[in-house]
Order: C-alpha cells, then sequence, then structure tokens
C-alpha cells in the first residue's frame, strides 16, 4: 500500500512510450503500403509493427509488477498471467509473421489497435492502483476485475447462457411477428390503412414501459420478458420491412407480371427479396433494442442472466462483478452483432459493390 | 434430355394483335384530365415486326402497356389473336430500357424466373442452358447482374422474356440505354431471335434509322394528345444496309413526316 508512489511517475513514464512505438508503426506502415516497391525497408517496418506488441505487454506488465506490490496476491498472479499471455502471443507472432502468410496481414491491420488496448489497460492500472485518483471501490483496477471475472466464471457462465436463451426467444418471436406486419403492412392496402396508425401510436413506446403490464399479463417473469423483448423487436422490424416491401420497384413487379407470376410470387420472390437491405436494417435496429430490453427486464422480473447479475453485483458493492458482467455483456452482444453481419453479408450478397455500409 | 443448340420452335411462334380506338387518360397532380392516347387503332400480323416511332409524351409506351395488360383503357378495346386482353400475361413478354433484372437472383436464376412463376421450372429447367446460349451468356450463369454490362444484361432480359415462348414481345426502347456500338449490335441480335422464332414483336424506340433498320412497318406517333399519325410500310430487303439509298430516301420522308408533326403542334 505504502510503496508504489515513488516509483509510480517513473513508470508512468516508461508507460508513455507503447503508444508512441504504435505511432511511429503507424507512419511508415501507411508509406509502406502506398509505395510497395522496396522490400527490405518494407520488411523492417512489419517487424517494427509486429514487435509493438509484445513490446506494449512487456511494458504493461513491468508496470503491473511496479506497482501492484500491495495489492491482494491472487490478483497480481492473474493478471500477470494475462499480461504474460499476451506477451507470449505477440512473441509467436513475431516469429511466425514471415512463415504464415495471413498472419503479417492481420498483424499490420490489428497491432496499433492492439496496443492501444493494452496502453488503455496500463493507464486504468496507474490511475486506479498506481495513483488512486479514483474512489474505490466503484473504481476497482484492471485486475480486480479481472480477478473477479476468474473467480465468478462460473456464475457469469449460467448467467450468459440465461441470458442467451431470453434474447433468442424474445429476438425471434418479435422478428417473426415483424415480419408478418411488416409485409402484410407493407402490401395490401387494407393492412396498411388499420395497421399503420397502430404501428405509429404503439410502436414509439419503449418496450420497457410495458413492464407492469407485461409482469401483470403473464404467468411468470420469463415469459414477461420475452414477450418484452419480443415486442421491442417488433416495432423496428415492422416499420423497416413494411417500408423496403411497399417501396419495391414498380417495374421489377410489372416485369415479373408479365412473366406470369400470381400474387404469391410478386410478394415472396419480388417485394421481399427487394425489401433485404430494409429488413436487415430492421433486424439490426430490433436487436439493439433487444440488448436494452433484455439488461431492464432482467434487473426487474426475472432472477437470472446477465443483467440481473450486474445488479446483484451492485448491490452488494462488489464494483469488480459489475464491471466484469458489463465486459462479458460487451463481448456477447458484439458477437451476436457481428454473427448478424456475417449472415447479412451472405444474404445481400447480390448487393456487394453496389451498396455498402 | 438431348440438348439442342437453338430452340426447336413453329416456323411462326407470334399472334396477331388488334387495337381499336383504345385511348388512355392520366389524371394530373392538379386534377385535370391529360389524354395520354387518343382513339389509336392498329393491326399487328402474327410473326410482324413493327416499331412504334415519336418524340416522348406521344404515347408509345402508354400503346405498350395496355398491349401488354399492365394499364387498362379508358376506352376501346385491344385482341391476341380473338381473345381480348384483361390483364398482364406470360404470353406477352415485356423488355423495358432498363433491363429490370433481379439484382438479387443470378443471370440463371434470372432467366429461369420465368419458368418459376408458371410453376413449370421442373419440367423446362433445361431450357435454361439453351437460352443462356442463345443470347451469347452461357458463361455468366452464375454472376449477378450488377457485374453485368448494359449490353450483356439486356440479353438476360430478352433470354428472361424469350423463355415463355411468348406470342408477343413487347420492347420498350430496349436499346435507348446503350452506346451507338452496342446499339447496332444488339439491334442485329434482336432480329437474329425474331427471324429464329417469328415471335410477333412490338418496338417501341424515338430512333429513326433504328425503326427503319428493323421493322416490317413503322408506326409514327405524334403528341399532345398522343395519337398514330401515319403507318408505314418498310419495303427494304433484308439485311438493310444503313446508308443504302432507299434506307435513306425513307429516313428523309420519316424526318418530312416529323417536321409536318412539329408544324402541325405549333
Amino acid at each position: 500500500m505504502s510503496s508504489p508512489p515513488p516509483t509510480a511517475p517513473a513508470r508512468e513514464v516508461a508507460d508513455a512510450s507503447p503508444p508512441d512505438a504504435s505511432n511511429e508503426a503507424t507512419g511508415p506502415g501507411h508509406v509502406s503500403s502506398a509505395t510497395p516497391g522496396t522490400a527490405a525497408p518494407a520488411a523492417s517496418r512489419s517487424w517494427r509493427r509486429a514487435a509493438a506488441l509484445p513490446l506494449a505487454a512487456a511494458l504493461a506488465l513491468g508496470l503491473h509488477l511496479g506497482i501492484s506490490g500491495g495489492e491482494p496476491p491472487a490478483e497480481t498472479r492473474t493478471y500477470s498471467l494475462f499480461l504474460g499471455g499476451i506477451l507470449g502471443l505477440g512473441l509467436l507472432f513475431l516469429a511466425l509473421q514471415f512463415r504464415i502468410a495471413g498472419l503479417q496481414t492481420w498483424i499490420r491491420k490489428n497491432a496499433p489497435l492492439l496496443v492501444a488496448g493494452i496502453a488503455l489497460l496500463a493507464v486504468a492500472e496507474i490511475i486506479t492502483t498506481g495513483l488512486r485518483l479514483l474512489p474505490l471501490p466503484y473504481f476497482p483496477s484492471p485486475a480486480k476485475i479481472l480477478q473477479s471475472m476468474v473467480e465468478d466464471r462460473g456464475m457469469l457462465w449460467t448467467s450468459t447462457w440465461h441470458s442467451l436463451f431470453l434474447l433468442l426467444g424474445g429476438y425471434s418471436l418479435g422478428v417473426l411477428t415483424g415480419l408478418v406486419s411488416g409485409v402484410c403492412i407493407g402490401w395490401s392496402v387494407r393492412a396498411r390503412y388499420w395497421g399503420m396508425p397502430l404501428l405509429k401510436f404503439v410502436g414509439p413506446i419503449p418496450a420497457t414501459a410495458w413492464i407492469p403490464l407485461a409482469l401483470v399479463l403473464f404467468p411468470s417473469a420469463l415469459f414477461s420478458a420475452v414477450s418484452l423483448i419480443a415486442l421491442a423487436v417488433w416495432f423496428p422490424v415492422t416499420m423497416l420491412s413494411s417500408a423496403g416491401i411497399s417501396n419495391t420497384k414498380a417495374s421489377y413487379l410489372d416485369v415479373a407480371r408479365t412473366l406470369g407470376a400470381g400474387p404469391r410470387f410478386l410478394v415472396f420472390r419480388v417485394a421481399i427479396p427487394a425489401a433485404m437491405p430494409n429488413i436487415f436494417l430492421g433486424l439490426f435496429m430490433g436487436l439493439g433494442s433487444a440488448f436494452l430490453t433484455l439488461v431492464v427486464a432482467e434487473t426487474v422480473g426475472v432472477k437470472s442472466g446477465l443483467g440481473w447479475y450486474l445488479g446483484w453485483a451492485r448491490e452488494w458493492a462488489e464494483y469488480g462483478k459489475v464491471y466484469s458482467s458489463i465486459v462479458v455483456m460487451a463481448v456477447f452482444f458484439s458477437s451476436i452483432m457481428t454473427l448478424l453481419f456475417k449472415v447479412r453479408d451472405r444474404v445481400l450478397v447480390w448487393q456487394k459493390g453496389a451498396i455498402k455500409w | 434430355m438431348v440438348a439442342e443448340a437453338t430452340p426447336t420452335v413453329p416456323e411462326v411462334e407470334g399472334s396477331s394483335l388488334r387495337v381499336r380506338g383504345a385511348s388512355k387518360r392520366f389524371l394530373t397532380p392538379e386534377g385535370t384530365e391529360f389524354l395520354a392516347l387518343d382513339s389509336a387503332s392498329l393491326e399487328v400480323g402474327a410473326g410482324e415486326l413493327v416499331s412504334l416511332l415519336g418524340p416522348s409524351g406521344c404515347g408509345k409506351s402508354t400503346l405498350l402497356r395496355l398491349i401488354a395488360g399492365l394499364d387498362e383503357p379508358c376506352e376501346g378495346e385491344l385482341f391476341v389473336g380473338t381473345e381480348p386482353i384483361t390483364g398482364p400475361s406470360a404470353s406477352r413478354g415485356l423488355v423495358f430500357q432498363d433491363p429490370n433484372l433481379f439484382p438479387w437472383l443470378t443471370v440463371r436464376r434470372n432467366v429461369e424466373s420465368g419458368l418459376v412463376a408458371r410453376g413449370v421450372k421442373r419440367e423446362k429447367a433445361h431450357e435454361v442452358d439453351e437460352y443462356l446460349r442463345l443470347v451469347g451468356l452461357e458463361g455468366f450463369a452464375d454472376s449477378y447482374p450488377h457485374h453485368l454490362s448494359g449490353g450483356m444484361a439486356q440479353r438476360v432480359a430478352l433470354a428472361r422474356a424469350l423463355i415463355n415462348h411468348p406470342k408477343i414481345l413487347l420492347l420498350d426502347e430496349p436499346l435507348g440505354a446503350l452506346d451507338a456500338f452496342t446499339r447496332m449490335k444488339m439491334q442485329d441480335e434482336v432480329l437474329r431471335l425474331w427471324e429464329a422464332r417469328r415471335t410477333t414483336m412490338i418496338f417501341v424506340t424515338h430512333d429513326i434509322d433504328e425503326a427503319i433498320y428493323m421493322s416490317d412497318r413503322i408506326v409514327v406517333m405524334t403528341p399532345r394528345p398522343g395519337r398514330i399519325e401515319r403507318i408505314i410500310d418498310v419495303d427494304l430487303a433484308r439485311p438493310r444496309q444503313r446508308s443504302g439509298a432507299d434506307f435513306l430516301q425513307l429516313r428523309g420522308e420519316i424526318l418530312e413526316l416529323m417536321e409536318f408533326s412539329k408544324h402541325a403542334l405549333a
């Protein structure tokens, strides 16, 4: 507790070098991509960039070992292992980069980001453990967050599963109903007349505003959470898919009619495929509101899942766990988002080169 | 399963067409009526290639949409053979200036879509390759439309319309968006398809040379209100010479006629 202050400033200066190193690596890197003619300097630049990652990890590790003397040993060990692992991986990449073709471009692309991430962790550690600028227990050090993540991994794992289950249930229900109502409203004049006012009136209400009603209406908190998520997803999916369907280029429909198409062909093989870019916009927006509704629903009704875990950890003032659940959420939600992006790229392969988001 | 190089077809695949006093009025946004087509009458024989020639606003596209069955006439009647036209049908194929290929389908699936729409995909799937070969795009079967040039896309549109064996093929300025050289090449291409199939073709254009080069008869139309001014027989032997004396003479006559229409306007 008392030893770190004198050494901290010196370490801080040392810590400033990784971002610097990464900057240096970024500059020539861009130049080299513009003039690929000379091989030798390009190789040395590639070395420098690949070396930046293990170097940053080593500096962060040194910093950590220097200032964490008074911290719990388990915490220090876990965090050192974490940084050491990154250091090892960085060295491994450095050694392998000329053997594996894809690896080198990957490093060239991602090294600055990774170095920046490590630098950010180091800065957070200086602010928390080193200088103690932020009040505890609200702002624990990265080492403490990592440690609570490791200690409570079982609980985090089950919570993630519960959240995934809720999310998938609510999202697929919302997408299904949203697509059906969106196609109806977009295609049929009568459905549009009756459906649009409802959509305009009910749609903008945040799904979470229905929580009191949902808790009364549904037999279990689980049901009410699923239907709340579904409602949150339903609105953007309906809105965007109906817009897409009703904006189908009239000449596509004319051509299809002169090819002998009936109403089924016109809806399922012309209007819906033509509306796909819009439908995917709705799916993305729906996914965003599904995440939000999921976390809120879990904090109020459901007694499991990441949202619940976060609220529970907060009540016990275990802020290490609060942040670790946020980290897990970030990884979990962005993986699902990435998955949806991949599906979109697959489905909208015909659009490549035409429109890019 | 013996696939032949060219589709086997009867001598004349086309039907005759009869338009009797067809008029079409549209409501303008200001609420006034606009006469787009004024009692047009026209007879087209089976297997004939007829051009509708005129400046924009002369009602040529309106007439074409009436024949396609996409719009209904306010007055008058239209018949294919003896059958009245009541709505769109696969027997009257349509090709626009914009090829309007379905961008989400590959070239093969685009050509196939007529078969799918009619529910005969299984029996006729082998014809897709025939038609791709017919328009010279067998190497692009799995490409998406955004990879195609304008001329290629228009060939796909032709194959997509022809695979349904239409009795009448309606072409609404199909070559209007192409550059001059591609355009001349595609004119020969369309003529080749017409000669092979003897489908009745109604060809909308505002290019006098194109009309003379391609058609058996030219229907000259004038605007405000859109009406048929005159129908001209083109008695030139095929293949036609674009710079032949008789070609140029006819061109001059039509130009004069259109000039005359312009005077009539003023």
